[in-house]
Order: C-alpha cells, then structure tokens, then sequence
C-alpha cells in the first residue's frame, strides 16, 4: 500500500513545473533559514548542562512565571476583546477603520518604545496607577506589570484572529436563531461563538505564543520579577552565550510542549450550550 | 391573521414598492414570481429580519411593524435552510424550546413528537452535514414548528429537494395547512403556485401585480406579465374592432383578425388562447374554422407531449402538435403553414 506520504509526493512530481521547481527550492532556503539557527543551538547545548540549568530554581521559577502571566494576559484579555472582534466583524459603525488601525498599532510600533509608553501610563503618579494602588497594588515591577505589557503587543493577534472567525459565519444563521426566539446573547453563545471557536483558539495560542516570548516591552516594564526572555539577556549580557544557551533551548522547548498541549486540548469544540 | 399594508423598501438598485395583501387563517397563501422579483424580502421584512421603510404589518390585530425578531410570531424556512452546523438534528429541533423554560424531558417529548411527524426521527442523532437536501428541508420545518409559529413563512421550500422527493414534502406541506397552520410560501414555480395555493399573490419588479385565487389569477391574467408567467403563451393585447348579430367579435391585432364570442362591452383588453386548441396544417384547412390564418414555422422544439411549434402569422403564435403530426406533416423552421384557432377557444380579457 503506497503511504500518504508517497502519495502526495507522486501528485507532486506528476505536476512537475520549473516554476514549482524554483519555489519549492527558495522556500527550501527560507525553511533553512528558520530551522538551522535553532537546530544549531540545541546541538551546541551538551545535554548535561541542559539538566543543569533546568534543576536550577532561577530558571524554574521564571519559565513558571512567563507561562502563568501569559496564560492570565490572554484569559484577561479575551473577555475584552472577543466581543469586540464579534463587534467588528458584524457590524459597521462611524470610524471602524479608525478602530482597526487602533488593534493594529501595537504591533507597528516597537516593543521597548511601547514599554516606554506603559511605564508612564502604569507609574504611581498616573491614573491606572493610583487606582491599582489604592487596591494594595501595584503594577511597575510586578508580575501585574508584565501581563499588562505582554497583553499590549500581543492582543491584535486575537482579535484580528477571532474577528474573521466571527466574519465567516453566516449571517443567515444568527438571524434564523433570532427568529427562533433566542435573545442576541443566546444566539452569541450558541451559535455565533461555537462556530467561530477554532479562529479565536488559534487567536488566543497566538496572542499567548507572542505574550510568552515579548521581551522589549517587559523589560523596560519590570526586570524583576524576571520572565525567561529576560533571564536568557541578563545570561547573555553577564556570562556569555555558553550561559544563556541552555535556558533559551528548555525555554524553546517548554514553549513548544505547551502549544502542542493547547491545541490538543482546543481540538473539541464546544457544543450548544 | 397576517396583514401587510403599504409595505415598501429601498435598497440600491432595487425597490419593494407598497405591497399589501391578507392572508387569514388558515389561508395557503402563494407568493409567485419570477427569481429577483422580490418575494425573499417580503417574508424577511415580516419577519423582521430587514428593517422596512414604509409600511404595516399586523399578526393577529396587533401592530408588529416594529417589533423585534423573535416577537413576531412567525416562523421563517430560510431557502438555505440554515440549520445550525455545529448541533445534532434533535439540538437544531429543539433550539426554540429551550427558552420556554420547558423541562429537558418534556423537550425531548416535543422534538420526537415533531419528528415523527415529519417522518424525520430516525435522523435526530444525526450530523446535518451529513443529511440530504429533502432531509435538511424537513430539519429546517421541524425546527420553525416548534415555534408553534402562527404564519409559517416559506422561502422556495421545494427548490432544494429533487423532483422525486417533491410530491412527498408538498404532501406534508398541504396537510400541515390542513390541520390549521396558515402558510404564507414564496416560490416561482406556477405548477407549485396552482397545486398548493389557496390564494396567489404575482410579484414582478418589487411590486404585486395581480391578487386572487389560482382559478382566478391563471383564468384571467391580469396582464402579460402574469400571462406568460402562468405559462399561457398566447397573449395578444389590441381592441375589438367587430361584432357580429350572432355575438361574434372581431379583434384586431396589429392588422390581423381574430373572432370570437363574448359579451364585452370593453373594447381594449387582451385576447388568449391554450397551445393545444391551435392546429397547424400544411393546406389551407377546408373547415368551419374563422380564424384561418397563413404563416411561417420560426421555431420548433419538443415537449413533454409533443413538439412546440411557433408560427409567424404577423404575430408570432405558439402550437401544440404531436410527434406522429410533425413527422407526418414534415414541420421544420421556414415552412409555411395554416394555422385555425377555434373561435370558441379564444378568451378575452378586458384591460382594467
């Protein structure tokens, strides 16, 4: 029995162009490119000092950390921003484009000037500050902080995700709910985001990937308490790449290990509820 | 029971332009005309699913114009059926039950009660991706009468099912009007329009153009419009030009002259005739025929029950002939022929 792998390269070869030819072997750079930086740094790293450093507290504690932080900015935020994106996608109001360029704008600017920006807007003299404050909180330096900043240049990518989610479903099925008796609320829950669902998974593992993995704007944000990317620069900076190796290798790898993980777990849609 | 008066829409290039009409309970009310005429919007601003610009609706007596979706009391069959993807036929069934506050047991009941009906219970469990087009017809039903809705608003409910399924689901819908549910069903099909309609509405352009029951509407067509429409290709407009002691009238058309009985005092209308009451010969016939006319074959082609003949006697004229006839004769396009058409066949209609 021919594999599906066998088979798929046969329709390949049976389509045979040299434009085919050429693309494939420039994408063959581009996947390279991608994929020997990485390869690389995991066989430069000796497995030895790999179980070192993940047996080592520090490294522990600040892979915990960026994960639980990016889990709540993503949970956080998604209350906010799905119902926007069902907002945007279903209807038109007064300055929508204005509204797109807003989502948009985090991931133009760069990530440290957005720090910048947020430190000012969370410091103890501003509003959002003052506020946190008289709750006992406080937000610059602190895991509060991060999630903020991690949320700031990560939430375009969930609700752009889940706004064409919302846009692919058919309209004819809300309006045929409403005309069933459902409220908008109901038809919101039982129809419009059940079918949306795998466009706002695939937004939030977005939006939790690109949280997890920000740097610029934690930084300037809160060093301390410190996430990994934070941890592999301050390793990098004080010890050199010999150090900084092995947190980025188990970094990578408990990132991958997640991803597969929450899709695993998102793969079952949920049902009418 | 449903009311609609004075109801009117603009969109950019097309207008629904004041629409009323009654539909009492229960009526099997037809909406007919042809795609794009705009029967689809009719039922989707009744059930208030597009705003209107202008206009009425009552259910009941009670003034529904502005209320919302789900308050109107009506149930639309959507043509795309939209049943709802991401549940099971008897969670599709069930959906307008859940509100009512109704027990999951008592919900259960009604959905096989509803299915049963609409021989659909060996599919409750189903996927409706998996279901054919007269099932996903019959979910769509089900799931609009659970809404106990008091109009049921159809949108072309047989164009998704196939011509062998068809007499089956318009038997379910007659017998659903039977037990009372008033029906008010968007279609272009005249053949559905005359087999299911208690009453007919002809919609063209935006506008209704002609009310009644069948009978009425095919039997005296209120236009050409309606004519060809209700499939009578033998519609010619002009005036009567001559009487006879005997009651006879002469009607002109463009010069030619076509007799017949009536007792009109009009003198502007349309005169018709069925396909089949027109003979064709190749000799001028020696029969006691007055409207004898010679012409030109410009069109032929077969029928379920012979071929479609189209003569041109000055106006172009449709006949109904027979296989053994055509053969017989040696009918083709550009062969002159004779034409009778007998007088008593021939019906006029005044312009209103």
């Amino acid at each position: 029995m021919p594999s599906k792998f066998s088979n798929s390269l046969r329709d390949f070869n049976q389509s045979f162009s040299w434009f085919r030819l050429i693309a494939s072997l420039l994408g063959g750079v581009l996947l390279l490119f991608i994929i020997s930086p990485i390869l690389g740094m995991v066989f430069a790293t000796p497995l030895e000092s790999l179980i070192k450093t993940a047996g080592e507290d520090e490294v522990q504690q600040s892979i915990w950390l960026t994960i639980w932080v990016a889990m709540a900015a993503t949970l956080i935020f998604a209350i906010l921003s799905i119902p926007l994106s069902y907002l945007l996608a279903r209807f038109e109001f007064p300055l929508k484009r204005l509204v797109l360029g807003i989502i948009d704008l985090p991931v133009v600017i760069p990530h440290s000037a957005a720090g910048i920006a947020l430190l000012g807007f969370m410091a103890r003299d501003s509003f959002l500050g003052k506020a946190s404050s008289t709750f006992g909180l406080s937000l610059v330096g602190t895991s509060g902080g991060i999630a903020l900043a991690m949320a700031f240049v990560s939430v375009p990518f969930l609700i752009n995700y889940a706004r064409e989610g919302f846009a692919a479903v058919p309209e004819r099925l809300e309006k045929a709910a409403l005309n069933l008796g459902a409220s908008p609320t109901r038809v919101f829950f039982t129809i419009s985001l059940p079918l949306a669902w795998k466009s706002i998974v695939s937004g939030l593992i977005m939006m939790f990937a690109r949280g997890m993995s920000e740097f610029g704007a934690v930084i300037v944000v809160a060093y301390h308490p410190m996430i990994t990317p934070v941890l592999i620069f301050e390793r990098f900076g004080s010890f050199g790449l010999k150090y900084a190796r092995p947190v980025a290798v188990l970094f990578i790898g408990v990132c991958l290990l997640v991803f597969i993980l929450v899709r695993l777990i998102a793969r079952k849609e949920p049902r009418d509820a | 029971m449903l009311k609609v008066e004075g109801l009117s829409k603009k969109f950019k290039e097309f207008a629904i332009c004041d629409i009323t009409f009654e539909v009492n309970k229960g009526d099997y009310f037809m909406l007919l005309g042809p795609s794009g005429a705009g029967k689809s919007m009719i039922l989707e601003i009744i059930a208030g699913i597009v705003k209107l610009d202008n206009g009425q609706i009552w259910i009941n007596g009670n003034d529904v114009t502005k209320a919302s979706i789900g308050k109107r009391s009506v149930g639309l069959v959507f043509q795309d059926l939209a049943v709802f993807p991401n549940m099971s036929v008897s969670q599709n069934i069930g959906y307008p039950l859940r509100r009512k506050g109704i027990k999951k047991i008592d919900e259960q009941k009604k959905v096989f009660e509803i299915a049963e009906k609409l021989s659909i219970s060996n599919l409750l469990d189903r996927n409706p991706a998996l279901l054919s087009g007269g099932e996903l017809q019959r979910v769509a039903l089900a799931r609009t009468l659970a809404v106990e809705p008091k109009v049921l608003l159809l949108d072309e409910p047989l164009s998704s099912v196939d011509v062998r399924l068809r007499s089956g689901l318009m038997a379910l819908l007659r017998s659903l009007n039977r037990e009372g549910q008033t029906i008010l069903h968007v279609t272009h099909d005249y053949d559905e329009a005359i087999s299911l309609g208690s009453h007919v509405a002809v919609v063209n352009s935006g506008t209704i153009v002609q009310t009644g029951t069948p009978v009425d509407v095919f039997r005296n067509p209120a236009s050409e419009f309606v004519a060809n429409f209700s499939g009578i290709k033998n519609f010619f407009q002009g005036s009567i030009s001559d009487k006879t002691e005997h009651g006879l009238k002469g009607f002109s058309i463009n010069g030619l002259k076509v007799w017949f009985y009536a007792d009109e005092i009009e003198s502007n209308g349309f005169i018709c005739f069925p396909e089949n009451a027109v003979s064709v010969s190749i000799d001028k016939p020696e029969n006691s025929a007055l409207n004898t006319f010679q012409g030109t074959i410009v069109d032929i082609f077969p029928q379920k029950h012979g071929f479609e003949v189209w003569v041109d006697i000055g106006v172009r004229v449709a006949a109904l002939v027979t296989w053994e006839s055509v053969e017989k004769l040696g009918l083709k396009t550009d062969k002159k022929v004779w034409i009778s058409v007998k007088a008593n066949s021939v019906r006029f209609i005044p312009k209103v």
